[in-house]
């Protein structure tokens, strides 16, 4: 069975492929890139791009737990629809993703739904309460590519040292996400203006920078590898460009919405446009957009937070953090390339080779001999976003009824189309 | 007649709406005063007070509000703390609107309920009785119609001392001041302001004895002295009084012109010292007095019935 994706626009941010050619998929693999005459099926990508599938390394599935939000399959459908074929899964399930027992269960039903690939992050501390240290290696061993809390920091700065210090004895990534939770404390959205005018508990920007700049010290003195999860203030920005011009091992990803809004979403009290890290100033925005044009920050990843609709209609404060991403991460993000922040070269390898490397995942490339992992999309295809028709069970989105530019036109996971003009295969 | 489907806060409003609730308020004075306190304005009118957060003075004012003006009115106390998980808020709200009522008046502890339940509540009127720290405009509306008694808000400076950062009162106060013209002036430590607040264009002060000249009203906000004591925004009631209480000292200080003002309920002895509170000066009971006017004025225009008749 071989597959011919014809005369569109590759970009292989890892090869330094740039150009409209054809791509040859053969039994699952990437037989060749280049001029192709023909093969068993062929899709015409004529004024499409072609990149490798996209990886979104934060995710947060609720299987096991809170299903009714979102599943593996559910979260893998949505991912298919938003080009992305491999993802990271984060431990803040119920229970905990911090035995292996439960990394080999979410591994194991990713691998029956079969649409994507699946890769849990563990927990740092077990039951994320930020006490003890898990099982890093044997968590490891279970398949788990990276360490976090996320949903919560680890908190407690000798408790971070030591998982540093021992996640990285092993070579293991850490991914914070940063919040000093005696500043935060009862805030919904970041504090500030809107918070002000809004009458609600704010969350201040120095509750990240703080964290981070701790959170770097340790790095420095453990020389362990460290991870800013969704970053999003200027602070934050300017503390991981110094370390990492300092030599350290020190990364960062971004969140679509964070480089594409600001705190002003929220200014009518817009509970799906509540996350943690909030929303951000203008100042903030442009920091980040500033960080991933420079290279200070290497990835983009969602953050993709499904919630229940009951979860967020109860007013801003009450509402649950978290929006969904999946399947508008691509067009989000593809504002980069139109606004000239990044070439589209730069964008792709932030969400595929970029996180690949990071994560030390095969994929993130269309090399010849790699699994076929691809994602086609039209850039400059408009639509308009209706939360009714997203593949997440969950539907907490802040670009309802936006009009989005560039669409996903076709998926393909080892070889096979899974996702078509909109519709799922499998 | 400007008609009103709802009444959610300050922001948001014009000059004129606001202009034509203090005149429709101060046309409904008379009728509190009046033997037979009674007017058929509101008659077949349903009114629901639906207060989730405690509150004397505020759910009085409207019940009296209603009554003299013939409509029906209900009382509802939820506590908040059954109501706080959001849906039973959003069924509360819709279960009531199912009852037909014309208004709904609502006091929550979340900012943006009455936004949030105007969403999903299609033939009801919603008046905002305060939403955590977000708006009370009836309040707001109070104190200017006092003002206006008292001769005029108009290029006045306002001082509002306290706890700006919690305050609701304060938020509609300046929102109100740019439509209305007059200048706020804020005064409280660091602890007690909120984020960027000088972005509303009024002016700060930490200092309450450097902003007394000038100003022709002090606003004395409630302190909640759990509040205080508990998040360490002040060390104890005592420098708290001393700092920014109201005393016979800092009255003389402003001059006799100077009014006091107070959205109630006080505490004695802490923000403002019992001579001063019950000083010529002070203008409080007749904050509560027309307080009841102005929620005739607001409950009135929300039926859609114009003008003063009574």
């Amino acid at each position: 069975m071989s597959l011919l994706i014809r005369g569109g626009h590759v970009i292989d941010p890892a090869n330094g492929i740039d150009e409209v050619c054809d791509v040859l998929v053969e039994n699952g693999r990437i037989a060749a890139i280049g001029d192709v005459s023909t093969a068993d099926e062929v899709i015409d990508a004529a004024g499409c791009h072609v990149c490798p599938g996209l990886i979104d390394m934060h995710v947060h599935l609720r299987e096991p737990g809170q299903e009714w939000k979102e599943d593996i399959e559910s979260g893998s459908r949505a991912a298919v629809a938003g080009g992305v074929t491999t993802f990271c899964c984060m431990p803040n399930t119920e229970p905990r993703m911090d035995h292996a027992g439960i990394v080999l269960q979410v591994i194991e039903r990713a691998r029956q739904v079969g649409l994507c690939n699946v890769h849990p992050i563990a927990a740092v501390s077990r039951n994320l309460e930020g006490r003890e240290l898990t099982e890093m290696r044997e968590l490891a061993r279970a398949g788990a590519v990276a360490f976090s809390d996320d949903g919560m920091p680890v908190w407690h700065a000798g408790v971070m040292r030591k998982a540093l210090e021992y996640a990285s004895s092993f070579g293991f990534l850490v991914i914070q996400h940063a919040e000093e939770l005696e500043l935060t404390s009862g805030g919904c959205i970041n504090e500030g203006w809107v918070s002000t005018r809004l009458g609600v508990a704010g969350m201040p920007a120095e509750g990240e920078d703080a964290m981070i700049a701790r959170d770097i010290m340790l790095t420095r003195r453990a020389d362990a590898r460290y991870h800013v999860a969704h970053i999003s203030t200027a602070g934050a920005v300017e503390l991981v460009r110094r370390a990492r011009s300092e030599g350290l091992q020190v990364t960062a990803e971004a969140a679509p919405h964070h480089f594409a809004m600001t705190e002003e979403e929220v200014m009518h009290f817009n509970a799906d446009a509540k996350m943690s890290p909030p929303l951000r100033t203008e100042e903030d925005r442009q920091a980040v957009i500033e960080g991933l044009r420079d290279g200070t920050i290497e990835v983009i990843a969602t953050d993709h937070a499904p919630h229940h609709e009951d979860d967020k209609r109860c007013g801003l404060s009450c509402a649950a953090f978290g929006i969904v991403g999946l399947e508008t991460m691509l067009p989000v993000s593809l504002e980069l390339v139109s606004n000239n922040v990044l070439t589209m070269s730069g964008l792709i390898a932030k969400m595929t080779s970029n996180p690949a490397r990071l994560l030390g995942l095969e994929g993130g490339t269309l090399s010849e001999g790699a699994v076929a992992d691809i994602c086609i999309f039209d850039a400059g295809k408009r639509w308009r976003l209706d939360r009714d028709r997203l593949f997440s069970r969950s539907k907490n989105t802040p670009w309802h009824g936006k009009e989005m530019t560039g669409q996903v036109t076709h998926t393909i996971k080892s070889g096979r189309v899974v996702f078509r003009e909109g519709v799922i295969d499998g | 007649m400007k008609q009103f489907r709802h009444l959610f806060g300050i922001a948001g409003m014009s000059r004129e709406q606001l202009e034509y609730l203090l005149n429709l308020g101060e046309s409904f004075i008379d009728v509190s005063r009046r033997p037979i306190k009674k007017a058929p304005t509101l008659r077949g009118k349903t009114i629901i007070n639906l207060f989730f957060e405690n509150s004397t003075r505020t759910r009085t004012s409207f019940e009296i509000a209603g009554k003299r003006l013939s409509a029906d009115v209900i009382n509802i106390s939820a506590s908040t703390s059954a109501t706080k998980k959001g849906e039973s808020l959003l069924d509360t709200g819709q279960t009531l609107a199912a009852m037909q009522p014309h208004v709904l008046v609502i006091r929550h502890s979340i900012a943006g309920t009455c936004e949030f339940l105007a969403e999903y509540l299609d033939n009801t009127s919603i008046v905002n009785a305060g939403d955590g720290a977000h708006e009370h405009p009836t309040q707001i509306l109070t104190d200017l119609l006092t003002l206006r008694l008292a001769g005029g808000y108009e290029n006045k400076v306002i001082t509002i001392v306290g706890d700006i950062a919690h305050s609701r009162v304060a938020r509609s106060h300046l929102h109100a001041a740019r439509l209305m013209g007059y200048r706020v002036r804020l005064v409280a430590p660091k602890t007690l302001l909120p984020a960027e607040v000088e972005r509303y264009g009024c002016e700060i002060s930490h200092d309450f004895d450097a902003a007394i000249p000038g100003s022709d009203v002090l606003y004395m906000l409630r302190v909640q002295t759990e509040r205080l004591t508990d998040n360490c925004s002040f060390p104890s009631i005592r420098e708290y009084h001393e700092a920014y209480g109201l005393n016979r000292r800092r009255l003389a200080a402003a001059g006799d012109d100077c009014l006091v003002m107070h959205p109630g309920p006080m505490n004695r002895g802490v923000e403002i010292a019992t001579d001063v509170a019950d000083s010529a000066s002070a203008c409080i009971l007749e904050q509560v007095e027309h307080g009841v006017a102005i929620r005739m004025a607001v409950l009135t225009a929300l039926c859609g019935e114009a003008g003063g008749e009574a």
